[in-house]
């Protein structure tokens, strides 16, 4: 175990998975020479040279394109998408070529490909470089979405899409660049299990990415004021480990899911189907927080306010429990 | 297939090959074994050129269980690894996409990536990124436009601004050349130039083969759109034709081309009546994944 930034895990996965795999190769838009726009990626175009680690131009429906195509011939690629709003772009490549090429091609070949892409707001990045594409993709059979909450849960779960046979949307949230963590970096984490970031009795809090942290940021809140807050890290949205989240909600009977991005269409709408449709009996409580139903703001106060952070995680869950009544 | 159309027997829409048969046949002449292709959705003629079971190709476009992709792929996407076929494209402009990255895996190993795509192709996305792209990085591929005047419904003049797909290239400094697409011997003249020019690190080449479809868009498409005066016309360059003529004029014995186009047939006719006779798939018995292990 060592302790390092968020953006260094993306780094050291992409490099121990091409140190013991000669087919990965790493491209996109300056993040060979550059080191990435968000230098996470520094020093590998210097370490595994320009035929592995390449710059590309502005082009994110031929770079995904090329990224499909190198992966059903033989190579292992990993791209990068700047901002995830710019998975707009690349939509055909991803969701009509990569995702469906296992099943129609009548299983004769794989598609392993890592599509990383900076998600998330609380950057002052504005509407259109601020938004988190994984529900655009959750509705596709054949990609599996990604969505580490730390640096150990980066290292580990990049090392696994970058095995997984299949095309993977891997989400980095931008409020994590620079967090600090421990990390194994051996760790090898497969994709589509749910990890229980913190065991508690009285309500289960699901998220991904930032929102984990804030979650447990909000228990420990809530646990000086007699609230046991249980905190589920999906993971992955694709595939959904819903046994874990039932688990979960079976032992608190309640259920809260964090979600940065309207309701509407989101995942968390999905998730509490699933758990009403599955765990209806084991439910006292079920609610979401989401973000509201407009675009995402530019100005400060208002982007601030616009987002779901710990104190609003923990303000909720008092509200909804009736904090100060007895349980 | 037209007949089977006709009949109900081929399902959604098809796209017929007939009229450009001299693009993928003349291209595919000039590959080697391990070489890749990316046709089009009317790629039937591209499955074959690259080397597909007739048989298999059409049982797939009939939806049956013996199809080269078990049914699950049907007319439009049809994908046959084995043979360098990387796939049938339904969307205009995506096999120039997959093309670029199989001449990533191709630069490893000294093979060379072809993308079929039809004028309609030259206004999308993809091809100007994927020439671009292809350009910058020097990859060993070669673009085959097969120009048939019409994207679609709409005549090229009403498409595509400034009617010329070859001088497209000059905008990346890309090799590209015009060829007779209804000859089989210059196109393949043509692209073997490329692909030696490819798999010597020469780079990307453009080709705009011009041809023809002898039918409508699709399925639903009777073509009544056309000139007759301009069907008539390219009617009688039927590209098969001009072949004959070709091996006649070369010295050929008569008998000899009379047997390869009875022997052609029969295959072609011994590939219907088997994907006829093959079952569907089964719903209960078909084990779907939707990842791979």
């Amino acid at each position: 175990m060592s302790t390092i930034d968020f953006r260094t895990a993306i780094r050291d996965a992409i490099a121990a998975e091409m140190e013991r795999d000669e087919r990965v190769v790493f491209f996109g838009e300056d993040v060979a020479i550059a080191g990435g726009v968000f230098k996470a990626t520094p020093g590998l175009h210097e370490r595994f040279g320009e035929e592995r680690v390449f710059d590309t131009p502005i082009s994110e429906l031929a770079l995904s394109g090329a990224a499909y195509g190198a992966a059903i011939t033989g190579l292992r690629p990993i791209i990068e998408i700047m901002f995830g709003d710019f998975m707009a772009l690349p939509m055909d490549a991803l969701v009509n070529q990569a995702a469906k090429f296992f099943y129609i091609s009548n299983e004769q070949g794989t598609v392993p490909l890592v599509v990383r892409c900076a998600v998330g707001g609380g950057g002052r990045f504005g509407a259109i470089h601020s938004q988190i594409p994984g529900t655009w993709f959750q509705g596709v059979p054949g990609l599996k979405i990604v969505a580490p909450s730390s640096p150990g849960e980066a290292l580990g779960l990049l090392r696994g899409a970058i095995r997984d046979e299949n095309p993977v949307i891997f989400l980095e949230h931008k409020r994590l660049y620079s967090v600090k963590g421990e990390a194994s970096p051996e760790e090898v984490i497969p994709i589509g299990r749910a990890r229980i970031a913190r065991a508690g009795e009285d309500v289960t809090i699901v998220s991904i990415m930032k929102g984990v942290g804030d979650a447990l940021a909000a228990a420990e809140d809530l646990a000086a004021e007699g609230i046991s807050a249980e905190v589920v890290d999906l993971r992955s949205l694709r595939p959904l480990d819903l046994d874990t989240v039932l688990a979960s909600v079976a032992k608190t009977n309640r259920v809260l899911l964090v979600e940065e991005g309207p309701r509407t269409g989101g995942w968390s709408t999905g998730l509490l189907g699933a758990i009403s449709e599955s765990g209806l009996h084991d439910l006292d409580d079920a609610w979401i927080l989401a973000t509201a139903e407009y675009p995402i703001p530019y100005s400060p106060p208002l982007e601030d306010a616009f987002m779901p952070d710990a104190a609003a995680i923990a303000a909720t869950v008092r509200e909804r429990l009736g904090a100060g009544v007895a349980r | 297939m037209h007949r089977l159309f006709l009949k109900g027997e081929v399902h959604g829409t098809t796209h017929l090959y007939s009229g450009q048969e001299a693009v993928a046949v003349g291209v595919c002449a000039a590959l080697t074994q391990g070489d890749w292709v990316a046709g089009t959705y009317r790629g039937h003629g591209h499955a074959l050129a690259a080397g597909t079971d007739p048989a298999g190709l059409a049982a797939e476009m009939l939806g049956r269980a013996t199809g080269v992709c078990g049914g699950r792929a049907g007319s439009m996407n049809v994908i046959d690894l084995e043979h360098g076929l990387l796939g049938c494209y339904g969307i205009v402009g995506a096999g120039m996409g997959a093309v670029l990255g199989a001449a990533l895996s191709g630069r490893r190993t000294g093979k060379v990536a072809v993308a079929f795509f039809g004028d309609g192709a030259t206004n999308q996305a993809y091809f100007h990124e994927s020439l671009n792209f292809a350009q910058v990085l020097g990859l060993p591929i070669v673009f085959v436009c097969e120009n048939n005047l019409y994207g679609e419904f709409t005549p090229l003049a009403a498409s595509t601004a400034g009617g010329d797909i070859a001088g497209r290239a000059k905008a990346y400094a890309m090799n590209a050349e015009k060829v007779d697409g209804n000859d089989l011997w210059a196109v393949r003249d043509a692209a073997a130039a490329a692909v030696e020019r490819a798999r010597g690190g020469g780079g990307p080449t453009l080709l705009e083969a011009l041809t023809y479809r002898h039918f409508g868009h699709s399925k639903s498409d009777p073509g009544s759109y056309r000139p007759p005066e301009e069907v008539e016309a390219w009617l009688a360059r039927d590209p098969l034709v001009i072949a004959r003529e070709r091996l006649l004029a070369d010295g050929v014995p008569v008998e000899h081309v009379d047997a390869a186009e009875t022997s052609a047939a029969d295959t072609l006719r011994r590939a219907v009546e088997a994907a006829l006779a093959a079952p569907y798939p089964d719903p209960a018995t078909e084990a779907a994944q939707e990842f791979a292990a």
